[in-house]
């Protein structure tokens, strides 16, 4: 009779355990994203991401993700320096663009040595340097219906690039770069060259490398698979990813 | 109520309705965050002290992966298991919170937590041991109260390593470290709090298996009876 009950309370366990598997996908498990979104934004909408002193950078900053997007294109781009590369500017915006890497070097520069925090755990601290990105949306126009700022990249993740998404109040944050440079060299091709995301107070996912394009949308619906991103897309990581 | 005769087993209502509800709350909240945790874990099972800490950097701790039948979900998904832990994130800190508010309007925390100086004398945490060794839990003049480990271990486990759990935690998110610089900096850097989280845990882990272990010497139906219904029922007394 206890054995049975033991049986069955050790049974229960690793059943409700596994029974845990059914659920993981479930709307009302994903809606905390929203409710941390709400609840971090109410106690730091503007709030600056911590600055380190150049003695605290790491050592050795890792590379993540894509190492060498290695399509033809990329490959001539990087082969003569990035000189043939353009950032198209464009969505819904009064005035679209194509920048050059130069013309990027020279707008207003800001340098921030930020921790880089990856979903999986680990950190790196460095210094990053490119223009601010509000910028390149306030020299664009940015259209006043415009929600989400989408940032298309050179690697190719399945069937499309790799992009991301976030909205203006991160895309007008003070820290939010275009950058360049990491350690006051240009970005080599493991960290994103020529050109990469910095919203500094999201996940490394955010932080897309290789830049191709920049684009306003009213929606996010029409792109992607229209989580926002190709991890959102592939494999269900928060749109947010200030958590 | 006839006081005295042995026996005659003499209920008394021990548990009320806010502590039994936050109570389960909170161990399902607990569990699901120790496997979803664990699984967050697994996707890099090393742990260094500092602001930063990557691969190249010196950890103090690597672990092997955990395996999938302690972790939520079971099979690899770091996506799920954050999806799991940061849902019950909320449950398991504003319960707390909640709880603690409610239990110190109500007077739990002051009538049956509040640790008494005479208590942690010497002398009386010699009897209290031998009694524990003796399987005597409660004192037969005042049964409701808790023995002095039983506080220790409450108080320890209420306000110091929950906060620590949900604090640490709080302070790996970039968003909030933003908001409140000063929460990753009380515990010494991103990767500390990370390293500090996990500890927590553990600690946590271990006041689960003796509270676990206890409500069996004790008598796991009398227990789970009050820990349900509120009532329970007044041991026979032993001789000392």
């Amino acid at each position: 009779m206890i054995l049975a009950r033991r049986n069955l309370l050790i049974g229960g366990a690793a059943g409700l355990l596994a029974g845990c598997d059914r659920f993981t996908d479930s709307p009302v498990l994903a809606s905390a994203e929203e409710a941390h979104r709400f609840l971090q934004r109410a106690i730091g909408r503007g709030a600056l991401a911590t600055e380190f002193r150049p003695e605290q950078r790491s050592p050795i900053f890792r590379v993540n993700g894509t190492y060498n997007p290695n399509t033809p294109e990329y490959n001539i781009w990087a082969g003569t320096g990035f000189a043939d590369w353009r950032l198209k500017v464009g969505g819904m915006v009064a005035r679209p663009m194509q920048l050059t890497l130069a013309q990027l070097q020279h707008l207003p520069q800001r340098a921030q040595i930020t921790r880089h925090d990856c979903v999986e755990g680990w950190s790196a601290i460095g210094k990053w340097q490119g223009p601010q990105l509000a910028t390149i949306l306030n020299a664009a126009g940015l259209s006043a219906q415009a929600r989400y700022i989408v940032f298309h990249c050179a690697d190719r993740y399945g069937d499309g690039g790799y992009y991301e998404s976030i909205d203006l109040i991160d895309a007008f944050h003070p820290q939010t770069i275009l950058a360049w440079a990491l350690n006051d060299r240009r970005l080599d091709v493991g960290h994103g060259a020529p050109l990469r995301l910095r919203v500094e107070r999201q996940l490394g996912y955010k932080q897309a490398k290789y830049l191709v394009g920049i684009e306003a949308v009213a929606s996010l619906a029409g792109i992607g698979k229209g989580k926002g991103g190709t991890w959102e897309d592939s494999s269900g990581y928060q749109w947010y990813a200030g958590i | 109520m006839p006081e005295g005769l042995p026996d005659r087993p003499r209920l008394i209502y021990r548990h009320r309705l806010i502590t039994r509800l936050w109570h389960w709350i909170n161990a399902i909240a607990l569990l699901i965050m120790v496997g979803s945790g664990l699984m967050i874990f697994n996707a890099h099972p090393r742990l260094y002290w500092g602001q930063y800490g990557a691969n190249f950097d010196h950890a103090w701790l690597e672990l092997p992966r955990f395996p999938g039948w302690v972790t939520i979900p079971s099979y690899y998904s770091l996506a799920g298991a954050r999806h799991w832990h940061f849902f019950f994130a909320l449950v398991l800190a504003f319960g707390l919170l909640v709880y603690l508010l409610w239990s110190l309007a109500n007077g739990h925390i002051l009538r049956d937590l509040r640790i008494r100086v005479r208590e942690l004398a010497p002398g009386h945490l010699w009897k209290d041991f031998k009694d524990h060794l003796a399987l005597r839990f409660h004192d037969p003049r005042d049964p409701r109260a808790y023995n002095i480990f039983q506080k220790l271990a409450y108080v320890g486990t209420l306000f110091v390593l929950l906060p620590a759990v949900i604090f640490s935690g709080l302070a790996l998110s970039p968003g909030m470290d933003a908001a409140w610089p000063w929460l990753t900096a009380m515990f010494g850097g991103r990767q500390s709090a990370r390293s500090v989280h996990f500890i927590a845990m553990g600690a946590i882990l271990v006041f689960l298996l003796v509270h676990l272990t206890l409500v069996l010497l004790a008598g796991p139906i009398n227990e789970l009876r009050a820990m349900i219904t509120g009532w329970w029922r007044v041991p026979a007394e032993k001789q000392p």
